[in-house]
Formats: structure tokens, sequence, C-alpha cells
């Protein structure tokens, strides 16, 4: 017997006409036709709403499964989901997106300032407003030169740097994980924007490479898809050494996600299982982290930034100067609300920490050490909205990167069933009849759209301070106070309380 | 005297700046005039001026004025600085007794030399003379170092500036540069290390606005060693200058820049030497980017230069009268000492005005 139970009900009123849609829309077999009626099978119901947001007689309600099970504060209702599915079918439990367990959202915790009187805001319409970053190793300082006739002249060899015209970049998301058109998607809006996408782990697809200066390719434990080409085919190149849903832990993209252009991209026998080994196998300390950025740099002749990604884990401040003293050029942090295509649930609910208290750490660190300018850092994991990326760069980062967000533009409605492959609205699957639900050229709008929205409200937010500049609000913590948080975590975070 | 309670320094000001380029003497009564024409811009709340040249007969030696909360405070500064320093001359600054003003400190200047066996190769004697000011001023709690350079000297109080002038008998000095502030502070006590100039080695500034970008300006000074005790925002642009002049030696220039870059629009459009070098500055120097309103002028020993922040949200006037230039809030000030100037501008905003000393002091 199973004693498992729907989680969600699905009703069609009688305004139906029948059109059948509902049928074609649905990737998780919820509706069939029975000659007369649609007909529903609730238990596969995800609530990703493709359905609804497709019914043109707006005839589909989704509803949580209305059982009321008795009220217990410690076996609450998910506890005895799992339990009963795990001893249903005796597997760890997959689960897709970000960690959605009510731990503190500290952004939420944290108020802007604004100019009055004493300084004046600025109108960011009037006035020019300045978003421009550079990710990338910086000299501790610059040498010049004068000539006779007072012309000045750069001494200083730079390392390279990306350019960015917006603070906000696009996070690792796999081709494989995440459709081509995802992928298209996203190069495209990089391009528009002056940022960059990233590749994610499972290669770069042929179809990407006129979009390269905006692109950040991945090496990750699994190496797929790693070549000469491949290092060079970027604007830099990032070794994943973890990710905030899933610390620890490495990937799994079952074999019949494999299709024949991924086997292609990732350089792999079709149909395979792709596996990601927790560690890199070359990878056990910190020196040979130094060995691969080195290999790495080498291989690019010291062009391209070399990045680092890791997952917020306790001791991150330590591990990111470690990695930093290795030679990373960027260290990107991916907090634990960061998204996944697969991890298990048991981990992405309750490994690594919030990114605000990770970033905040890093930052301190690495300018206690006097060695902050060597990396830039990159901030990511539940970044949702143009007031978490200004907060995240007032605590310290120089830009941030966002995926869920991203997602979310292009119809994700984090039903968390990544992982099974069936993606209703083309994004997580590789199913042509589902992927092809995703329009390159409007996606690539709509993300570009999101992101150009987000800047404007980040410009106002700058006049509002009275700053032109993006870089006046890096690291400005002075123009952060806490609401609601205890001295602890003011202190972590490095912020005065609301009304110092 | 009263420790800050805020960390942030918010005031409107008056400022004014007078150079002869040429090293003749000026008397100090001279900018207290021009001072004092702007007195509607302080409020009795801070006023302070910085000279330089006024102590011919002990330039070889680092001047150090120290403010002190009392006596035994003053002692125990004493003992370290003998133990730190070798002490040529201590007195008291001459003062206007009668004059009463808010939680007057002791006021005392000492003449001091960098013992040659306290220097390694990778501390010059400057490092050391910062060392030294920065520590009194973090932990002797009591006792506050505001002017710490050659030949030069600060000279503050809690008071209008024309009133502080005439306490420190202002008019008893001669130097061929002066600057002088009047403050309108709207949050801090009656400190008297609050009031401008603030200076450290011969460099020094006087400060009208409020640094949107000082929590930056503060870390990133802080990663090099500098500790703004005084929590003031005016302070940080002292330690930028230090920093970038003197430690990372960027011609005087390019420091300004950092200070008030040309925007990235105007930067892409430059020649291919000036734009690598100003696109590299504004990547290195990013933190020490002076954001909000504001005009200083920042004096050194060898010259006096005025700046405004990028979009000019403070008034800066200049002037030039043969071997003079000056540098006010407003031109009035300027008019009150030379009526009739050469020429007489408002720069564009973060375009600096440079007037450096000619003959060797």
């Amino acid at each position: 017997m199973n004693f498992s139970y729907p989680e969600f009900l699905v009703k069609v009123s009688e305004n139906c006409i029948k059109c059948r849609r509902c049928i074609k829309e649905c990737s998780f077999g919820v509706f069939s036709w029975d000659g007369e009626k649609i007909k529903i099978n609730h238990e596969k119901c995800v609530a990703c709403h493709r359905c609804a947001a497709c019914c043109p007689a707006s005839a589909i309600t989704i509803l949580k499964y209305p059982v009321s099970f008795k009220e217990n504060h410690l076996w609450t209702e998910e506890i005895l989901r799992d339990i009963k599915k795990q001893a249903d079918t005796g597997g760890k439990i997959l689960t897709g997106c970000g960690n959605d367990k009510p731990y503190p959202v500290l952004w939420d915790k944290m108020l802007i300032d604004a100019c009055q009187v004493t300084n004046p805001s600025i109108d960011p319409l009037r006035e020019p407003m300045e978003l421009r970053t550079y990710l990338g190793k910086k000299p501790e300082k610059l040498e010049f030169w004068h000539d006779k006739s007072g012309e000045i002249k750069l001494t200083t060899v730079m390392e390279p740097q990306i350019k960015l015209e917006t603070p906000v970049i696009f996070a690792g998301m796999s081709y494989g994980a995440v459709s081509l058109n995802v992928h298209l998607i996203l190069a495209r809006a990089a391009k528009e924007l002056g940022t960059i996408m990233n590749t994610g782990e499972g290669g770069l697809p042929q179809e990407l490479l006129p979009y390269k200066d905006h692109i950040v390719v991945q090496i990750a434990s699994g190496r797929f898809g790693v070549n000469l080409e491949y290092l060079n085919s970027c604007a830099a190149i990032e070794i994943k050494i973890g990710q905030g849903a899933k610390p620890g832990i490495g990937g799994h993209l079952p074999g019949e996600k494999v299709t024949e252009e991924i086997s292609r991209t990732r350089m792999i026998p079709a149909g395979t299982d792709a596996i990601s080994p927790a560690p890199h196998h070359d990878i056990y300390s910190i020196e040979d982290l130094r060995q691969l950025i080195y290999a790495i740099k080498e291989a690019t002749r010291y062009r391209k930034p070399v990045g680092v990604k890791i997952a917020a884990v306790h001791n991150v401040a330590a591990i990111a100067s470690g990695v930093v003293r290795a030679g990373a050029d960027i260290i990107t942090i991916d907090g634990f609300r960061g998204g996944t295509g697969a991890s298990p649930k048991v981990i992405r609910d309750h490994a690594g920490l919030p990114i605000e208290i990770a970033l905040a750490r890093v930052d301190e660190q690495l300018r206690k050490e006097g060695i902050r300018h060597l990396a830039s850092i990159v901030a990511s994991g539940g970044i949702r909205s143009s007031a978490d990326v200004l907060k995240a760069i007032a605590l310290g980062a120089d830009a941030v990167a966002i995926g869920t967000a991203a997602l979310i533009a292009l119809g994700c409605h984090l039903c968390q069933k990544c992982y099974t492959g069936l993606c209703a609205w083309g994004i997580t699957t590789q199913k042509p009849e589902l992927t092809r639900r995703l329009n390159v050229e409007e996606g690539a709008l709509r993300v570009t759209n999101l992101v150009k929205a987000w800047n404007l409200e980040i410009k106002e937010i700058l006049g509002a301070l009275g700053i032109n500049s993006i870089e006046s609000l890096r690291g400005n913590r002075e123009r952060l106070r806490g609401i609601d948080l205890d001295e602890v975590y003011l202190d972590v975070l490095g912020i005065k309380p609301a009304g110092r | 005297m009263i420790e800050p309670l805020f960390s942030k320094d918010i005031s409107g000001c008056a400022i004014v700046g007078i150079i002869n380029t040429k090293g003749k003497p000026i008397k100090g009564d001279v900018i207290t005039e021009a001072i004092s024409v702007m007195h509607e811009r302080s409020n009795g709340l801070g006023g302070g001026f910085a000279a330089y040249g006024i102590y011919p007969e002990y330039k070889e030696y680092y001047a150090f004025h120290i403010m002190f909360l009392d006596e035994g405070i003053k002692e125990s500064v004493e003992a370290y600085l003998q133990e730190k320093m070798v002490l040529v001359k201590s007195e008291d600054i001459p003062i206007r007794k009668k004059m009463s003003f808010l939680n007057t400190p002791i006021l005392w200047r000492y003449f001091l030399e960098v013992p040659q066996s306290k220097l390694t190769p990778k501390i010059t004697e400057e490092d050391y003379v910062v060392s030294i000011v920065m520590n009194i001023n973090k932990r002797f709690k009591g006792a506050f170092v505001f002017s710490s350079g050659k030949n030069m000297g600060v000279f503050k109080g809690v008071g209008y500036p024309e009133d502080i002038s005439r306490f420190y008998r202002l008019e008893e000095y001669e130097g061929y540069l002066w600057t002088a502030h009047g403050r309108f502070p709207t949050n801090t006590p009656g400190w008297w290390g609050g009031a401008h100039p603030f200076a450290l080695l011969d460099w020094s500034v006087v400060h009208n606005g409020e640094i949107s970008s000082y929590g930056i300006n503060k870390r990133y000074v802080e990663t090099f060693g500098y500790e703004c005790s005084l929590l003031t925002d005016t302070e940080v642009i002292v330690c930028l200058l230090d920093l970038m002049i003197r430690r990372h030696r960027l011609p005087i220039d390019i420091a300004l820049n950092a200070l008030a870059p040309p925007f990235w629009s105007e930067i892409d459009s430059m020649e291919k030497n000036m734009r690598e070098a100003l696109t590299a500055l504004r990547i290195v120097y990013g933190s020490a980017l002076l954001n909000g309103p504001f005009s200083i002028i920042i004096a050194n020993s060898e010259s006096m230069i005025g700046l405004t922040d990028r979009i000019m949200l403070r008034p800066f006037v200049a002037a030039k009268k043969d071997d003079f230039v000056y540098m006010a809030s407003e031109e009035a000030a300027i008019r009150e000492i030379c009526p009739e100037p050469d020429a007489v501008w408002s720069p564009k905003g973060g375009e600096p005005v440079v007037a450096r000393l000619e003959v060797q002091i």
C-alpha cells in the first residue's frame, strides 16, 4: 500500500471549453481525456501552473490538497510526507531549486540609508549614474611615468579584467540541467546588457560561440567538455568547487537526459550517466587548487581571469582567503539559498550558510589580511531583487550572480521538479517538445528587461544615497543598518543597528 | 574634552585658502578677515586654521600640536613621546586665556625628532611618525594629536573661526600658506578634535561637505594600516592623500583624479594613454573615490589644492592676484582681502585647482 497522497488539488470549472490544451501542456501527466471530459490525476500535479497559465478559459485552479493533518510543530506535514515517501521507495529524496526552509532572510533585516538636507540626493534622470564594474585581480597600487611634455603613461601592467556594465551577472547553469534555449537566452541577454553568463559544468554548446566574450566557462569535477578550445572560447574560466544548494556534493545527470547534443558538448557517450564526483579528484587540498589555477592560466597564456566558485560553508572566510592566495582572480561564493537542478533534499535544506553572512565574513577577512584587491568577490544564492543586489554590494560584493531570478523571468514557478527532466516551461528539460516552448528571442528580451529594470532601481537607490558610482557603495556598510538583529548578527555582518 | 558620539560628521561649512607662490609671509589676520565674512556659514561649533612656514627656527623638527583632557593624560603621552622620539622643545601653545570656550582642552606643542635607531629599510621616518600619531590618537584616551608636520601647524577649536583665531593669537604668526574653516555641524557635540583642518604630517584638509562614500573610504585606508580614530569623514581624506601620494607615490594630479575621477563616458573618449591611465586608476583606486557633495582645500608645504566633487554639489571659487592664489566657498571672502583680483573663476566639478610654491622654503 502506498501511504503518500497528493500535494495539490486541480479543479477544472464549468468554464472549461474542452479544448484539451491542458492535456498537451502538462508534461507531468495530470490531465487526460475520458471521451467526454477532462480527467484529473491530482497525484501528479507539481503546481508549476503551466496549465492554468495556458488555459484559454481560465478554468483551472490549483489548491493545496485539502487534507488537514493533526497540527504538530515537530512532525510537520512535510516531514510526514517525506517519511512516507522514503518508506515507499527506500531512496534519498531528490529536489530542485534552492533551500525553501524558513531560515532568516537577512536581506530583509537590512535597511538602506538615504540623503536628507545636509547631503543632496542625486537625480538619476539628470545626472550620470555609473554601474560599470571590473572583475579580476587588481594590483595594490599603480605606477605612472611622466614624460617631458607632462604626458602621463601607466607603467603597471594590469591583469586581465572583465568589464561589466551592470553588477549583475548570470550564475552557472549547465547545458543538461537547463535546455540549450536557456543558454542561448542568457548568452544573448548577457551580450545585450554588457555582462556575462556562465556555462555551468556541462561544456560549451557550439551555438554559443558567437557570444564567447560574454561567457564564463566552468570546470567542475566531471571536467565535461574541457579542452583547449573551450578554455579559449570565453571571457573567463571558473573552477567550480562547490555549489550553495549542495555543498560537498557532486552532480548526477541521468543517462536519459544525455542526448546526442549533450553527449557532444560534454564529450561523453550518449545515454550514459554524467557523473560529477563530489571532490575534484586532482584537488585534495589547497596546493592542488593552486596547480589547477596556474595550469589554466598557462593554457590561456594569462589572458583570462580564472575564478573559483565555492559554497558558503561554516569556515568560508578562511577557505576564501586560501583560494585567493592560491591565485584565484575572482571568487564566487554561493549561499545556501542557491538553486540546483538536482540535489538530495537533506543537503539542500540543512547544509551551508546564508550568502549574507558568508559574503560579509569573506570581504572582512580579505581586508584584514590586506588581500582584498587580489580577487573580485561575486555573491550568489538567493538574490531576488535590486534591493538584494544593492545590499550585497554594500556588504562588499563586486558583483552578484543570479540564476533562479532569471529562470523565474522565463516562466519558472519554483515547483522544484527540475531533476525530473519534465519542466513544463522548457527550462530544465531536454525534451524537444518542451524546450521549444521557450522562445529564444522573447526569453532574451524578458531576461534583459529584468536586469535593465534592476539597473534602473539600483541607480534610483544610488541617487537617494547621494552616490553616483557603484564603487562608492561597494563595501560601504556605513549605509546599511540592521533591524531586528542581535549583536552577534550585527557583528558578523559588520553593520550598525537601526537608530545608531 | 568630549569624545564624538556619532561616527559621521555631518556639516555644512565655509572654507578659504591663501598661498603666496613666492613664499612671502602672510599674517594670520588676513585669512581671519576672509573667513569671518562667511560667518553665516558656521554656527560657532568649530573653527580652525592651518598655517605653513610658521616655525622657521624649528623647521627640521616635527611640530606636534596635542590637546589633552587633563594633566594625567598629558603626563602619560609625554612619557610615551620621550620613549619613542627625541624631544627638542615642549611648550604651551600661546592663547588668550581670558577668552572662554566650551570644553577648552590643555593645548601643548612639541618639536620632535625621530631617533634614527627606530628606522629600518621598511619603515621610513614618515611611516614612523604616522604610526606614533595614530597610536596616541587611538590608545591614549583624552589625548589627540591635531598637527604633526614640519614648519606648519593647525590651530582649531569649538567656536567661530574669527574667535578661534583671536584665541590662538594667530595675528602673531606669519606663513606663506594659510587655510581656514568655519563649521556648521548638525550633530556633533563641542569636541575640539572634531574641528577642521585635519592634518597628518604636513598634509592638511579643510572640507565643506559630507562624504557619502565614507564607509568604504575608511575601510579601504584601514587595509593599509590607517586608523580613523576621530570617526569623522574628513580625516579619511588625509589618510587617502597620504596613502596615494606619499606611500604609493602617485603623481598629485593622478591622485586627485582618484578622489574625483572623470565619468566613464569621458574616459572612454580620451586618447589612448590617458584612457588607459584613468581606466586603471578607477579600477584600482575605486575605493578612494570621494562620493557626495564636497569642496575641499588640501595643503602641504609645497602646494595648495582646491577640489570639488564630480558634479560640484558645494560652492567653490578661485582667484589670482600677482603671486597670490585664493580659494574659497564664496567670492565675497576673496574680495574682502583682495578687492581686485586679476582673475576669478569657478572651476568645473572634479577639476582640481593646483597652486604650487615656486621657491624652496
